[in-house]
């Protein structure tokens, strides 16, 4: 690529130049983790083509475990999509100026988080030949007919909210980056869709954004918690819950703004972004983080006190698993390293400055993702009847290396298409931007 | 002869019980049937046919119109998403008799063609409590009233007859494993591997029925034999039992026959003197598998090794 006079430097003002450099030039380094991320896709892509051949018997699921951390890992993923809906929509519904940065930021998180989250899912089942057959023959009363409809209409308006913003941005691109090759000029031009950005191009905007901004909303709640519902319709112990729903959603939001403060840190890093992702951003971030975790702590204490006063039958048996069984190490992990640890060392200050932070959050994304395998696995070990006349790897669920390395595929697809957006187009709102800090200046100016 | 394929007809409780011997109109789609039959004829232009009413007519062998894999297919598919008009099976299965022979396991693998730790049919230990004594459960699947699984499959792949029975389409099914997840019994398992079969039993005609040949990547599960029903008989497990554990029949007849002794009696009657009773009651799923408490035992406890292997 064309590193050298990229664009008419003069016309470009001070925030155009610092937000539009990352994408005029890519680093060794970033050129080094693409190409880690496309390794580690190929490795997932042979472990998939093995599964393909040999059926899902490579992955360590079973009778008693039919699933493991595929569908784990896709609530997971399903979890940290719901980040755009919370930055992107609630915190601008609310009119919170601080969050603008950060819009891009998630919602790109959010659309390749449920992008992938559908892919997971294709790679769970049986007969992904059949895939048709779920529209083709699609049964209204299933929960799961629910999820593929909510699932892919969350995609479209993720797409379209990190779409529309983005309009003025590409414009300024194709006017500016007259440097590039032709095919990504091409792509600027045919995605400005004539943007000149007048006053009525801007209404429209603006009232479509509003609109979509609303519209994403209910989606976005729907989408976690039918995905709860995936669990929470079966008589299961451990699953049989009436708050897995909003459960879901609470600790959706923590896994969310945890991956957008890391993903804030890699920016802010890489593209030289200080100006723009403020140490008073991961302060805001923070507290918003706290205050998901707070509200997640408190419905985790619903989910687990309250059927562990009782302990009934076979709740009472997963249960006691889950606190002093097999399963004991990694719960008390998720719940005191992955949820309380983090809110007492985030109530103050220095640990809300970018570096703490992030380590925090790295630890709050284990955590969360290990809490989803805790969901999903133990409860398919409590049955009704015991588990008898089935080999010794029947009673219990390892995952195996091909699905390992499949889920890590997964996880580095999500970075790749993240990775690839921020190449290609700028990750924080650049007219935006200039327009909020034109205000600001402004205010400042007649005193208000 | 049994008449159950008839439509409009049903047949009689006392077809049903006599039709043991005899086939019924269903197996005349069976292409393996009649080419069986034609080898038997021996001779050399003529061969031997089954007729749709049960008859043995010989026809030429140059005007035998043999029906294609696929049409017996789309038969079966047809009819198997039907069901028996009229019927509505049940099973008691009597604890207070039976002694771990799994003589029902063995026949219901063979017959579907199932791996050796696979179980449409599991016999279990069970022991209620810890001042009780153990004893032996054949556990099915319960063909549920309300059945759960039935509920949440995306695809109608799995699907209840107007019969009662609980069947799965491996035609149709993608393989998502939301069924096991909500059967409460542990009644369904999946194909994680490819079934062991020459390429010839690959390409056999589905039968829906039988769930045969089973395929990679589908779920199964016990089907009630719903193809030997079909034809009148009584199910593998229940025909095959030495110990007199099983009785199946037709609650709309309220009769239930025993397949060890061949005794019939009535259904109501054996639930009621015997204290009969369903699993999990509660969990509101209405199984139609009833079973008779465990008392008198006549053998004592034997535990066996319920483990089969290391790993697969």
């Amino acid at each position: 690529m064309t590193n050298e006079v990229p664009f008419a430097m003069g016309e470009a003002s001070e925030i155009q130049k610092d937000l539009i450099m990352p994408v005029m030039k890519v680093s060794f380094k970033e050129k080094l983790w693409t190409r880690l991320l496309m390794v580690i896709i190929l490795v997932a892509t042979f472990a998939y083509i093995k599964q393909l051949t040999t059926g899902l018997g490579v992955t360590a699921m079973r009778d008693y475990s039919a699933w493991g951390i595929y569908i784990s890992h896709f609530v997971f993923l399903v979890a940290v999509s719901l980040i755009g809906a919370l930055v992107t929509a609630i915190l601008k519904l609310l009119k919170i100026k601080w969050a603008t940065p950060l819009t891009r930021i998630s919602e790109i998180i959010s659309v390749a988080a449920v992008l992938f989250a559908a892919i997971t899912i294709v790679v769970d089942m049986g007969r992904p030949d059949r895939l048709l057959y779920v529209f083709i023959h699609g049964r209204i009363q299933s929960p799961i007919i629910w999820d593929v409809t909510v699932v892919n209409t969350y995609l479209i308006i993720s797409l379209i909210l990190l779409y529309l913003p983005l309009i003025p941005d590409i414009a300024l691109l194709r006017d500016t980056l007259t440097g590039k090759p032709n095919w990504q000029r091409k792509l600027y031009t045919l995605l400005a869709v004539n943007w000149k950005g007048t006053a009525e191009q801007k209404k429209v905007l603006n009232r479509a954004i509003g609109i979509m901004l609303v519209l994403v909303l209910p989606v976005a709640f729907s989408i976690h918690t039918v995905t709860s519902w995936l669990f929470a319709v079966n008589m299961r112990a451990g699953w049989n819950s009436t708050i897995f729903g909003p459960y879901f959603v609470s600790g959706a939001f923590v896994v969310g703004a945890a991956a957008v403060i890391v993903a804030m840190y890699v920016y802010r890093k890489t593209q030289k972004l200080q100006d723009y992702i403020t140490d008073y951003h991961f302060d805001m971030m923070g507290k918003l983080l706290v205050l998901t975790m707070v509200i997640y702590f408190y419905f985790n204490i619903n989910e687990f006190l309250v059927p562990g006063y009782k302990m009934e039958r076979l709740e009472g048996s997963e249960l006691l698993e889950l606190f002093m069984g097999g399963h004991a190490p990694v719960f008390w992990i998720t719940q005191i390293a992955g949820l309380i640890l983090p809110i007492l060392l985030l109530v103050f200050k220095p640990m809300r400055k970018p570096l703490p932070i992030m380590l925090i959050s790295l630890v709050v994304i284990a955590g969360s993702w290990l809490k989803r395998v805790l969901i999903v696995i133990p409860a398919q070990f409590h049955p009704q009847f015991p588990i008898q006349n089935v080999p010794k790897n029947f009673h219990y669920y390892h995952p195996t290396f091909f699905e390992l390395a499949i889920t890590m595929g997964i996880v580095a697809g999500v970075l790749l298409v993240i990775t690839v957006f921020s190449r290609l187009f700028p990750i924080i709102l650049v007219v935006e931007t200039e327009e909020e800090r034109h205000c600001k200046i402004d205010n400042k100016a007649t005193g208000r | 002869m049994g008449k159950i394929n008839d439509k409009g007809k049903g047949s009689s409780r006392r077809d049903f019980l006599k039709s043991g011997i005899t086939f019924g109109a269903g197996a005349i789609a069976g292409a393996g049937l009649v080419s069986a039959i034609a080898n038997a004829g021996g001779k050399e232009n003529k061969v031997k046919v089954l007729t749709g009413d049960g008859k043995i007519a010989e026809v030429n062998a140059s005007e035998l119109n043999m029906i294609s894999p696929g049409e017996v297919q789309e038969k079966n598919q047809k009819q198997g998403r039907i069901g028996l008009p009229g019927k509505k099976f049940v099973m008691v299965i009597d604890l207070s008799r039976c002694q771990n022979a799994r003589k029902c396991m063995a026949a219901c693998n063979a017959a579907h063609e199932l791996q050796p730790y696979q179980h449409h049919i599991n016999t279990l230990q069970m022991q209620d409590s810890a001042d009780s004594a153990p004893y032996y459960m054949p556990k099915p699947c319960f063909h549920c009233d309300n059945p759960p699984c039935v509920k949440v499959c995306p695809v109608d792949a799995t699907f209840k007859r107007q019969d009662g029975i609980v069947l799965i389409d491996n035609e149709r099914c993608i393989g998502c494993r939301f069924c096991i997840s909500a059967c409460p019994y542990s009644a369904r398992m999946f194909q994680w591997f490819e079934p062991e079969m020459t390429e010839e039993q690959k390409n056999r005609p589905y039968n829906i029925e039988l769930n045969v040949p089973q395929k990679r990547g589908t779920v199964t599960k016990c089907l009630f034999s719903a193809d030997r029903l079909r034809v009148g008989k009584l199910p593998y497990c229940v025909s095959s039992c030495p110990n007199g554990v099983y009785y199946f029949g037709d609650k709309n007849e309220d009769a239930v026959t025993n397949g060890t002794t061949g005794e019939t009696v009535l259904f109501s009657e054996l639930i009621r003197n015997n204290a009969g009773y369903t699993y999990f009651e509660d969990l509101g799923t209405k199984p139609q598998v009833y079973y008779l408490p465990p008392k008198d035992r006549r053998t004592p406890f034997k535990p066996v090794e319920d483990s089969l292997g290391e790993k697969i």
